[in-house]
């Protein structure tokens, strides 16, 4: 009977310590010198995009360790899991704050995952950065409650920017090289393509596609056949995707079945190496947007992380290993110049930011702008690559000034000019 | 054109399922056991044939037979593992066995696909065809492989019927479904039997496996629904009947082509469920259900 008394005397005086902590200043800010400044990281092992956070998050721990630290701290990666779970990763996050002391959280390439999370950066007052997710709300709560909502930042394009990169390469090459005049969006249903969504209906017609269908499938389908065949009863010279959550299921699909109509857009899972290997090639001839591509210099930074992280893991990063990368170093610099881990002054530090990363040169968007805290796009900064698989190497056909290849469709495929000669 | 469509596409998809339900049914028939692991079994059966087909390079013929050989094998391990144990254990009242059966796949099934998804994420992975190309069936282009799918497991259902009604072990087989008390008194030993019956039911589950794998893809994410898809049109087509199964699978299959094709993909699972409910309530025993 004398333990729960013990217990509750214990707790006691737990409580009375942390109050003595809290009355004489010291949170987590004011932690020792020698100590590691620790950042969350939560991906989730069981995808490729999930993976591809915490193995970038490590080799950007090490680089910047390597460097020196951060005004001689050293800086510790702790990984999380949300298993594509939006209560999970809540719980992570809630985890690493409280009993793992972070100064900032680096999470999930989901959507669902990374809203779920928002408010309870906003609550506990603990910068968090998404490094892939990419709903228009993260940035957009930031922008309609600035006060409430200023720890959250966005690593990676909105929607609306990946939807417009892929309307201005369609602009650039679908309709400018291979003349293509019409198209059909096929999107999974998901958060982050409800904006996507919107955008590629608004800017298709403009870059010179006209939108002869637009399917938004459940992420759960497995059989994609009675999809194609609506897709091409209306006769589209391209499909454009917006699939993350799916991958591998469409595109073999598409291959198997010939289904002679290139697809391009946003294929996350097409963005890894990997992929090759999950579709046994299918992939050949398929585009997407994404972060950088092997072998394509953005910047003095992309190619060394990419051979790095290929050696290392045996796989290239998926396009968030790539951001997750960039906004270790960006929250390192960050407590740098803030001298300290104090949250606020972190965020006003994060605001000044001018990184020249693995993906481009790294600004937010400041108060002013609608998309508040999430990065900026545009020539100079970051605009993302279109890369296109090719015999089992993705090779980076637009910005034109950056690729390294020219697209070309497999057999199957019937582009304009060939419909028309028939 | 679109009739034409629905007709190849729910043939072969429906062969496939029957494939995986049979064997289902046929362990339900004879030895009473519901296995709730079905679906681990077809994607422990996929993944081991995509990795032995492309990571160990033994290419898609080999990598389709290993997979089969891991589904033996997972069914084997089931017996062994979960169910042998459940059914010889004196601490369990006879009357509250298949509870426990139930239980035990079940949590078997989770482990599987768990465990499979660490290992291989949950990522679907897909087989090369066998035949790569495509044929244009009366303007539907339909590719060789799915055609070739279809086939095989009918092949696959041919061998097990002859099996089941043409050998001596198989009419053993048949028989135990039908009185074992009577069967043990004529002299045969029914772990014989019942481990000829998980022979047959590995053998059809990780053919149904690797086959789903080149034909849609397969994920560890997969495995319940695999199961509920099996346990389904083995309830539709009544408990232990092995043709009843087979018509219900050709019912749900078409159900939800035609669904995706005229109403929507989305809805695609949804009629099919709803029939089931209504055979429940009308005709509780299924289609071709003997009790």
């Amino acid at each position: 009977m004398n333990v729960p008394t013990h217990r509750a005397n214990h707790r006691g005086r737990t409580a009375a310590a942390l109050l003595l902590t809290a009355a004489l200043g010291l949170g987590p800010g004011a932690a020792r010198a020698d100590e590691p400044i620790k950042i969350g990281v939560i991906g989730e092992e069981s995808s490729v995009a999930g993976a591809s956070i915490t193995k970038a998050a490590a080799l950007a721990a090490e680089d910047i360790n390597a460097h020196g630290g951060v005004n001689g701290r050293k800086v510790e990666v702790i990984t999380y899991d949300d298993h594509s779970s939006a209560a999970d990763g809540v719980r992570a996050f809630q985890r690493a704050v409280h009993q793992d002391k972070v100064a900032a959280v680096v999470a999930s390439y989901i959507s669902e995952v990374a809203l779920a999370i928002e408010p309870w950066s906003a609550r506990l007052h603990v910068p968090y950065i998404t490094p892939g997710a990419s709903s228009n709300d993260i940035s957009k709560h930031v922008h309609d409650d600035y006060d409430h909502y200023k720890y959250a930042f966005h690593g990676w394009l909105t929607s609306a920017f990946i939807a417009q990169s892929i309307c201005d390469f369609s602009h650039d090459l679908l309709v400018g090289q291979f003349h293509m005049k019409t198209a059909a969006v096929m999107s999974e249903d998901a958060a982050w393509t409800t904006p996507l969504d919107a955008q590629y209906l608004s800017c298709l017609p403009k870059a010179g596609l006209q939108v002869l269908d637009h399917i938004r499938f459940n992420p759960d389908t497995t059989d994609f056949t009675p999809i194609f065949n609506q897709i091409e009863s209306k006769h589209p010279d391209v499909i454009i995707t917006g699939i993350s959550h799916v991958g591998v299921q469409p595109t073999v699909q598409w291959h198997d079945q010939q289904v002679p109509i290139p697809m391009a857009g946003q294929s996350s899972q097409a963005t890894t190496s990997t992929f090759w290997k999950d579709t046994n090639g299918a992939t050949e001839g398929v585009l997407t947007a994404t972060a950088a591509a092997p072998g394509v210099a953005l910047t003095p930074s992309t190619e060394p992380f990419t051979e790095l992280y290929t050696k290392r893991y045996g796989v290239s990063p998926a396009y968030d290993g790539y951001s997750t990368y960039d906004m270790i170093h960006i929250l390192a610099e960050a407590i740098q110049r803030a001298g300290s881990t104090d949250p606020d002054k972190m965020v006003t530090a994060l605001e000044q930011t001018d990184h020249v990363g693995t993906v481009g040169r790294v600004q937010f968007y400041g108060r002013d702008s609608e998309y508040t805290h999430a990065l900026k796009y545009g020539p100079g900064l970051v605009t993302g690559v279109v890369i296109q698989w090719q015999n089992g190497k993705q090779i980076c056909v637009w910005p034109t000034a950056k690729a390294n290849g020219k697209i070309t469709f497999p057999t199957f495929v019937r582009l304009p000019k060939q419909a028309s000669a028939q | 054109m679109k009739a034409l469509q629905i007709l190849i596409d729910g043939f072969a998809i429906s062969a496939l399922y029957g494939l995986g339900a049979v064997g289902f049914t046929l362990i339900f028939g004879v030895s009473g056991v519901l296995n709730l692991a079905h679906g681990g079994l077809m994607v422990v059966a996929a993944l081991t044939g995509w990795l032995a087909a492309g990571e160990l390079g033994l290419g898609t013929v080999l990598g389709t037979l290993v997979g089969i050989l891991a589904g033996l094998v997972a069914a084997y391990a089931t017996y062994a593992i979960v169910v042998r144990p459940i059914q010889r254990s004196r601490a369990i009242r006879p009357e509250e066995m298949e509870i426990f059966v139930l239980t035990g796949t079940l949590l078997w099934g989770i482990m599987i696909q768990v465990g499979m998804g660490y290992l291989f994420s949950d990522n679907p992975v897909t087989m090369r065809p066998l035949l790569p190309g495509v044929l244009t069936l009366g303007g539907v282009r339909t590719p060789v492989n799915e055609i070739m799918i279809a086939a095989l497991c009918w092949i696959s259902l041919g061998l097990m019927w002859l099996l089941v009604n043409r050998t001596r072990a198989g009419k053993a087989l048949l028989a135990a479904s039908m009185n074992p008390r009577g069967l043990t008194l004529l002299g045969y030993e029914l772990s014989h039997i019942y481990l000829l019956v998980w022979t047959i039911y590995g053998l059809l589950a990780g053919t149904a496996g690797v086959l789903l794998a080149s034909f849609l893809g397969v994920s560890t994410a997969n495995a319940g629904q695999l199961t509920a898809s099996a346990f389904s049109i083995v309830i539709l087509g009544g408990l232990g009947s092995v043709s009843g199964s087979l018509i219900a699978a050709y019912v749900v299959g078409y159900l939800e082509t035609a669904t995706a094709y005229l109403i929507a993909p989305t809805l695609r699972p949804i009629p099919a469920l709803i029939l089931l409910v209504l055979v429940i309530y009308v005709r509780p025993q299924g289609l071709l259900g003997r009790r």
